[in-house]
């Protein structure tokens, strides 16, 4: 990873996007978040260490996993209130595309970005395995392009993914096509076997209903290199990339506009 | 002051460790039990006790010390320094 790192062709900065890699004390996946979207043309990653507190420079934001301030009390309770949460939160609000991915997922839901919450796998077991999740919705920003029921594998590790929400928010969420990645087996049904956490509804990953801030429990980090078993992840992080600038392109052919 | 704080799992999410201690009271010769809930219990000590301490407490367990999505939470004002002045009054009449 870090000789990929250290190896990065210098890339020119007017073009290149900017993803920011929060740091909370505790986090563990940062390097590989930073490593995988680092991997992309076009993509540069940083860290932010979580008492930063502004995130103007970056044009999407990602909270990777780990077990941020020890999950004490519960995972994201603590970390929710990191300085650096405020700008999350209010780029958020202003549209900026914002990924969760495990302990992220789990911040972005205590601090009510994300409707909903993760508790104790059903099983009591720390689950640490690849598992299939399908593509549920074709039209987010975050999986842009990839047709409905494409299949993506990744890793999961946690002992909280367990997701929940009650029947209202529950209905919210279908109703208005939040769940983005639904656990599936090999051939892409949503059974219980598949469901490696006890998740209501076989659910892997919702957006808000802006549909701007993605939380997932698998790792997309730990599957954007080939030489780990998957690249389905760096799928994700492309399709934020291609987001971020086809919002580009619109706001500078407004601008074209406006001065014409 | 010194306060506790209760926060239990609302009603609605499953409790996979209530069901295995369950399971294992049940298994180990107490058939009766019917179903058991684990929280978490905080003992936490306050300086003051008046003006808006308790409101400022209570948005706290709201905000930070549980999750309203899945947990409810119960704020006690602790009784011991109020049982220890009964004691005292009890030993008193005694003489």
């Amino acid at each position: 990873m870090i000789i990929t790192l250290s190896s990065a062709p210098p890339r020119v900065r007017s073009t290149m996007m900017k993803f920011a890699v929060i740091q909370f004390p505790g986090s563990n996946c940062d390097q590989d978040c930073v490593a995988g979207i680092n991997d992309l043309d076009g993509l540069r990653a940083e860290y932010v260490w979580h008492k930063a507190t502004s995130l103007d420079d970056f044009d999407a934001i990602v909270l990777p996993g780990g077990f941020a301030y020890g999950d004490y009390l519960r995972c994201g309770a603590i970390a929710r209130f990191s300085p650096i949460m405020r700008a999350v939160v209010s780029d958020a609000r202003a549209g900026k595309l914002v990924l969760g991915t495990c302990n992220g997922f789990q911040v972005l839901c205590e601090a009510g970005l994300l409707p909903g919450a993760l508790v104790r796998n059903r099983s009591l077991r720390f689950v640490c395995d690849m598992v299939t999740t399908r593509v549920e919705v074709d039209d987010s920003p975050f999986t842009h392009g990839f047709p409905k029921g494409t299949l993506l594998h990744m890793p999961v590790a946690h002992g909280e993914g367990c997701f929940f929400a009650d029947t209202e928010t529950l209905r919210d969420l279908n109703a208005y096509r939040q769940v983005i990645l639904r656990y599936a087996d090999s051939l892409g049904r949503i059974v219980p076997e598949a469901n490696p956490n006890g998740s209501i509804e076989n659910i892997a990953g919702i957006c808000n209903r802006e549909r701007n801030v993605f939380g997932l429990m698998p790792h997309p980090d730990r599957a954007s290199d080939a030489r780990l078993g998957s690249l389905d992840g760096a799928r994700i992080f492309r399709s934020m990339m291609q987001t971020v600038s086809a919002s580009r392109a619109t706001t500078s052919s407004d601008r074209v506009k406006q001065v014409a | 002051m010194k306060v506790r704080v209760i926060v239990m799992p609302k009603a609605a999410v499953l409790d996979p460790q209530g069901n295995a201690v369950r399971d294992a009271m049940r298994h180990l010769g107490m058939p009766e039990v019917r179903s058991v809930r684990i929280g978490k219990y905080m003992e936490i000590d306050v300086d003051g006790q008046n003006g808006d301490l308790e409101a400022r407490l209570r948005g706290l367990c709201r905000d930070l010390l549980s999750n309203p999505v899945i947990e409810d939470y119960e704020l006690q004002r602790s009784s011991a320094s109020a049982k220890a002045t009964a004691r005292h009054r009890e030993i008193s009449k005694e003489k």
